[in-house]
């Protein structure tokens, strides 16, 4: 089966947040409280077991909004819808004790809700800070890439709702097409510093979620080097080889000098 | 895993919040509500909703809406409960009472057929055929004038 | 909206969202469109992306402006100012399209010499009665045009310059008689050199002294949208209650309506005004309106007196001998059939007086105000929340307490349901539910999916819903409500048949019903609403065959032709096709999606380029054609020349696009229809920070009601005791008065408490911490709310003093999930002369740091504030 994804493209983003009640209306998740955050337009703040998408606002950014505004005095804001990234290697799904957390023919990472026994470690290792554990129910939650929509052939429920293309949906080669596209485009426009968020080069190797906004992507919560917690782990068992390796090759040494 | 508006029926429709006039699909199956979006053959929405729009699904199940009739007795306290159809004559019964006492069939010898007594308001966003019985019956059948809604623009 | 209605002739928007796509320039203006209409928003951004400037100017930077090209903020209710001066700009510069001006404008028509501008008369046009605070309109007639002599008697004047809804169908109509023009506009007295006369002094000057725009950003802007319009480009307005909600708003959009004749932007693709609807059908609610000024169709509502008597005066005084409103007395007789069927009969004028009169001001602050002094018994609310919605709340749901029964139908148990149970009145004490007679009936509404009906969208397009659901326990659709309490007044009618139940017994109110609670069947209302013959109710095609003799019967006929044949409902039609949809719905009037597209062609009927053709004279066919219908007679060719005498549509030559006028022009001047003048001038709002920088001595609309009372007080000129600008407006993630979305988990986490925005400078000088709650005063209420301290807001710099604006989002209220006081408590009750619509958008408070109790003490700490010295 293809594999599919979203691309973002903060530079179409309105701040509506049709994308997370969207979510919400066909996942049927609860609310996350009714906290007024002073904080722009932003109360519900982040993305966890009840928000599976999550608009940013970030006001004043250092570079004026898409069309750029008259003058450099004037304010900008501009909006960014986050998501679970459904990781090419998956932090969670290599975490996961149980095989609750499994990856979907068209490459989305799912965590079965009846498999899941609440132990977290998923939580732990996710690098986006994506998944969270309900507490009163007990199990972790995130994105499902509206899988049961997906197999029907239906676009997940953020995308359809989208009233400017923000998100798009669809082949992920083709996204990482029309990302490029989109940002040969905007560059004809005179907006020469909008970037792909796409991180290929680490331990992710790419996500399936890709981003397009203008300045920095750390403005908007992405990590500039997003890993999967398990490299560690790796890496502290190579060096255990390696230190086991010279310890051995200097006993070697010395009872070859010895032996001289 | 197949989504659960799978073998729904579907009734095409609008959006009830702004005047944009999003299309909308309401799935639904033995008489229940199942999941409404967006229609993606609209020309002027393609399928897209905004936050309201995309809420319309629990506007209608959310447990804060009213299912039954209430009533509130003159220098009452508490809502009490009451019968649709009492509620109805009763009403009924009030606005005959009042339209009674007030009615001025005419002033100076000039036609006026009005009673000032009785208002309504609100309209917006009733429907075009419940908005032309309101008029008719209001103000052409009972001589209400004071029949305002939301609409200016 | 009588500002479309009196500039092109009809009130709806002229355009379809859709039709934004094909604009080189849009201004967004009074709106913030991304945020209130965010789906129609998407093509906006489409333009944008295809290179279209898009330009927003508003107050607020708020999420339209960041999506925009270009952002001028501007003081709250300086809008006449700047638009004045775009229309400056325009004329200076010889930025018109000359063409389209000399032929389909009324640019080059003579006035009369006995005219005098508030140029000449320091803020006032001529005709102005001092005593009666009106205008008497004859001297802004055209130069020639027959004076209607109005009918004086005890109760006149209310009627003679009607104004008002009925204007939604495009101004006085009557005979303007042969009037002269001058298509060099060389003349002085032609509207063209009066206009440019007018707004000589609205410069760019004027603009940064006080809208608060730096005079080379505003040239910037001006030659931005001025230089996308022309023979092939196009530019777009649009507007919502950003604007209306002025005491100048009808006069707002006038200023719009003259930018865009002037560029030769309507009827074109791309171009046209596009109202914006806050509401699902806001639109059809003033088609088919729940108002009392007119009856369907935008027919004038009799007035008491001036219409009182004869069918024929009614009819006289309101058709018109030239352009489609000759049509009229069809369009009347066939209603009053649809009303009172058999009943309505050559003899008794078809029932014309069975109407009630109309005998003053009975719109929702005029009877109000008489509730709020006792004078009401009963009110229907359905689907409104004035105790939260409505300005001056508090007065609102103090007046509640006075009547003797309430009705309210909606989803939800609203504040205006429950204000004698948990109002502010009540908590703080003021009010006791014992001692508050009012009989309260709460009935639950059904809801969008669970009742068969039809919205008429922002672009006049009528769309049926079809029905999903039964509506659970006792919730029912307004039809069913209507018709089942109507059954029961007419049975008690029946028995007493006598001259006040006359219309009643008349009343043809014979539905089927069906379903599960016996709901009238919608099919057969819709029926109504398009006509019929009288004989054997076959369906009429469209309303070109309503007849004023009693044979036929339609209940609206702007809409006549949505169901034009049994078993056809053209409003629930799912099969769009070509650029504008059509077979997707129903747009009045005939399925026209632009207005007035004969301005696409040239007079010679060709497109005026190939860019932007969107209807043209097929010479093969000798017909008109194109993309959309045309809103033109099909076959009348560009040349025709109406002979000497000619009556309606004949009347109108072949290059006579705005076919409701009589002189089928678009009207830059508007002769009769308006009460506040025959153009847009700046005055200050009812409340405000400034003097009126060009009519020292007349700072307000002289016609404007204040409905001023002590229960409905305003802050006077320069009162020091209120230094900030007040405005409100919505979020994108809550419903007007909060009846639709407070109550959603979904929604109101989104935006779960009521908040002001503000600028850091007016929180450094006040004290007041982002996050922290701060308090709001006006002459009306008192509130508190959580202070939003941000960059966005700007300080102005206004007649060289800092002006500061303050915000606040008006859906809030005691109930539901997402609460907050009620931003409503701190408006007044106001009227634009024209709609009888409040001003929302600009009036003066005062703000400080803290809290408020819930209790009496609330109230103590209001009154002091209002003793400080002013």
């Amino acid at each position: 089966m293809t594999t599919t994804g979203f691309l973002t493209d903060s530079t179409l983003c309105i701040g509506c947040k049709a994308c997370e009640v969207a979510c919400k209306e066909w996942n049927q998740l609860p609310d996350d409280g009714y906290e007024w955050s002073g904080h722009s337009y932003d109360n519900t703040q982040a993305l966890g077991h009840s928000t599976w998408r999550h608009v940013k606002f970030v006001e004043d950014t250092p570079e004026p909004a898409v069309g750029g505004n008259l003058g450099e005095q004037l304010p900008a804001w501009s909006f960014s819808s986050d998501v679970c990234k459904h990781c090419e290697v998956a932090g969670c799904l290599e975490a996961c004790p149980t095989g609750a957390i499994v990856r979907m023919e068209f490459g989305a990472v799912f965590i079965q809700p009846d498999i899941c026994n609440g132990c977290s470690y998923c939580v732990v290792s996710c690098p986006f800070g994506v998944v969270q554990r309900n507490e009163e129910d007990g199990r972790a939650f995130k994105c499902t890439f509206c899988s049961d929509r997906q197999r029907a052939g239906l676009k997940p429920a953020c995308a359809q709702a989208c009233p400017t293309e923000s998100i798009r949906f669809g082949p992920l080669d083709e996204l990482r097409d029309q990302a490029q596209d989109r940002l040969k485009k905007l560059a004809a426009r005179g907006i020469e510093d909008a970037v792909i968020y796409d991180p290929t080069e680490t331990s992710v190797e790419g996500i399936h979620a890709l981003f397009l906004m203008r300045g920095d992507p750390r403005t908007y919560n992405l990590p500039q080097q997003p890993e999967v917690p398990t490299i560690y782990q790796k890496k502290g068992w190579t060096s255990a080889v390696i230190a086991a390796g010279s310890m051995l090759a200097l006993a070697l040494l010395s009872f070859l000098g010895e032996s001289k | 895993m197949s989504p659960r508006n799978a073998d729904a029926d579907v009734a095409r429709s609008i959006c009830p919040y702004c005047g944009v006039g999003c299309g909308q699909l309401i799935f639904h199956k033995d008489n229940k509500l199942i999941s409404i979006e967006g229609d993606p053959a609209s020309p002027i929405s393609r399928g897209r909703l905004c936050p309201k729009g995309a809420d319309s699904y629990e506007l209608l199940t959310h447990p804060g809406r009213e299912l039954k009739a209430k009533y509130r007795r003159p220098h009452g306290t508490e809502w009490e409960d009451v019968e649709l159809e009492t509620a109805m004559n009763m009403i009924a019964e009030q606005v005959w009472k009042s339209r009674q006492e007030t009615f001025v069939e005419e002033q100076d010898g000039e036609t006026l057929m009005q009673t000032r007594s009785i208002a309504h308001l609100g309209g917006a966003t009733l429907d075009n055929e419940e908005n032309y019985l309101i008029k008719k019956l209001f103000t052409g059948g009972l001589g209400m004038v004071c029949v305002s809604n939301q609409a200016r623009i | 909206m009588p500002g479309l209605g009196t500039s092109f002739g009809r009130g709806g928007a002229t355009t379809a969202q859709q039709d934004l796509q094909f604009s080189d320039a849009i201004l967004i203006m009074g709106s913030s469109m991304a945020e209130n209409h965010p789906v129609g928003f998407q093509w906006v951004i489409e333009a944008r992306e295809k290179g279209a400037k898009v330009i927003h100017v508003d107050p607020r930077f708020n999420r339209t402006s960041a999506m925009a090209d270009y952002w001028l903020p501007l003081r709250a209710g300086s809008d006449i100012i700047f638009l004045g001066a775009l229309i400056n700009y325009v004329l200076r510069n010889e930025k018109y399209f000359r063409e389209y001006v000399v032929h389909y404008t009324n640019a080059s028509t003579i006035l009369r010499e006995d005219f005098q501008d508030t140029e000449d008369l320091g803020g006032l046009f001529s005709g102005f009665d001092a005593e009666a605070a009106s205008y008497s309109p004859e001297t802004w007639l055209y130069e020639g045009a027959p004076v209607r002599q109005p009918r004086k008697g005890k109760h006149a004047g209310h009627s003679d310059v009607v104004g008002g809804h009925g204007k939604d169908r495009g101004g006085e109509a009557g005979d303007i008689g042969e009037h002269k023009n001058d298509p060099t506009l060389m003349h002085p007295r032609c509207v063209f050199q009066v206009l440019k006369k007018h707004f000589a002094r609205y410069s760019a000057e004027l603009v940064e002294r006080s809208c608060g725009i730096p005079q080379e950003k505003f040239l910037q802007v001006a030659e931005a949208y001025t230089s996308a319009s022309g023979p092939d480009k196009t530019g777009a307005i649009c507007y919502a209650v950003g604007w209306t909600q002025h005491s100048t708003g009808v006069q707002i959009i006038r200023a719009a309506a003259i930018l865009q004749l002037l560029l030769g932007n309507i009827g074109r693709p791309g171009g046209g005004i596009l109202a914006l609807r806050g509401h699902a059908t806001i639109q059809g609610s003033t088609d088919i309106p729940t108002l009392y000024d007119i009856l369907p169709g935008y027919l004038p509502m009799p007035f008491f007196e001036s219409d009182s008597k004869k069918l024929s005066e009614y009819i006289e005084k309101h058709s018109s001998k030239t352009g489609w409103w000759s049509n009229f007395d069809k369009y009347i007789v066939s209603l009053l059939k649809a009303w009172y069927g058999e009943a309505a009969i050559r003899e008794n004028e078809f029932g014309f007086n069975y109407l009630p009169r109309v005998t003053g001001d009975h719109s929702h602050f005029g009877y109000w105000l008489d509730m709020a002094d006792g004078k009401l018994h009963g009110l229907f609310v359905m689907g409104q929340n004035p105790a939260v919605g409505a300005p001056n709340a508090r007065l609102e749901r103090r007046a509640l307490s006075k009547l003797k029964w309430l009705v309210v139908r909606d989803l939800v148990e609203t504040e205006t349901a429950s204000f004698w149970k948990d109002s502010p009145e009540i908590q703080r004490g003021e009010m006791k539910p014992q001692e508050i007679a009012t009989e309260v009936f709460f009935l639950p509404a059904a809801g969008h999916a669970e009742k068969a009906g039809s919205y008429t969208n922002t672009q006049r397009l009528m769309q049926f819903r079809e029905k999903a659901v039964d509506p659970p326990g006792d919730c029912r659709g307004e039809t069913w409500f209507m018709y089942h309490l109507g059954r029961r007044l007419k049975a008690r009618a029946e028995s007493e048949q006598t001259t006040r139940n006359a219309a009643l017994n008349a009343l043809t109110w014979d539905y089927r019903t069906g379903g599960q609670h016996g709901e009238p069947v919608v099919e057969e209302i819709v029926a109504e609403i398009n006509g019929y013959t009288a004989a054997d109710r076959t369906l009429v095609p469209g309303y070109k065959e309503l007849k004023n003799d009693g044979s036929t019967a339609c209940g609206c006929w702007i809409y006549s032709g949505v169901m034009p044949k049994k078993g056809e409902n053209k409003a629930r039609k799912r099969e769009p096709q070509g650029r504008y949809g059509h077979g997707w719905g129903y747009a009045w009037p005939s399925d026209r999606r632009i207005l007035y597209n004969r301005s696409s062609a040239r007079p010679d009927g060709k497109p005026w380029s190939e860019r932007k053709k969107l209807v043209w004279w097929d010479e093969d066919k000798k017909e008109w054609t194109g993309f959309d219908t045309p809103d033109f007679t099909k076959t009348k060719p560009p040349d025709y020349q109406p002979e000497k005498g000619a009556k309606g549509d004949d009347a109108l030559a072949g290059d006579a696009p705005f076919i409701m006028h009589p002189d089928g022009v678009g009207w830059l001047w508007v002769s009769s229809g308006l009460k506040d003048g025959p153009l847009p001038t700046h005055y200050e709002p009812l409340e405000s920070v400034t003097a009126n920088p060009l009519y020292p001595s007349h700072a307000i609309s002289p016609v404007a009601d204040k409905k001023e009372r002590a229960d409905n007080a305003y802050a006077h000129p320069g009162d020091k005791r209120f230094p900030y600008i007040l405005s409100t407006y919505r979020l994108t993630e809550h419903h007007t008065a909060g009846g639709m979305s407070r109550t959603l988990p979904h929604l109101a986490e989104l935006q779960p408490e009521l908040f002001a925005e503000i600028s850091p400078q007016l929180a450094i000088e006040l004290g007041i911490e982002n996050g922290k709650y701060m308090v709001l005063t006006t002459p009306r209420g008192i509130i508190e709310l959580r202070a939003l301290v941000t960059e966005r807001i700007k300080t102005l710099k206004i007649d060289g003093r800092h002006v500061h604006q303050i915000f606040v989002p008006y859906h809030f209220g005691y109930k539901g999930r997402a609460v907050g006081d009620v931003p409503n408590d701190l408006l007044a009750i106001s009227e634009e002369p024209n709609v009888r619509i409040m001003e929302t958008k600009a009036l003066v408070c005062n703000a400080k740091p803290g809290r408020l109790p819930r209790n009496k003490r609330s109230l103590a700490i209001w009154k002091q504030d209002l003793k400080r010295p002013a």
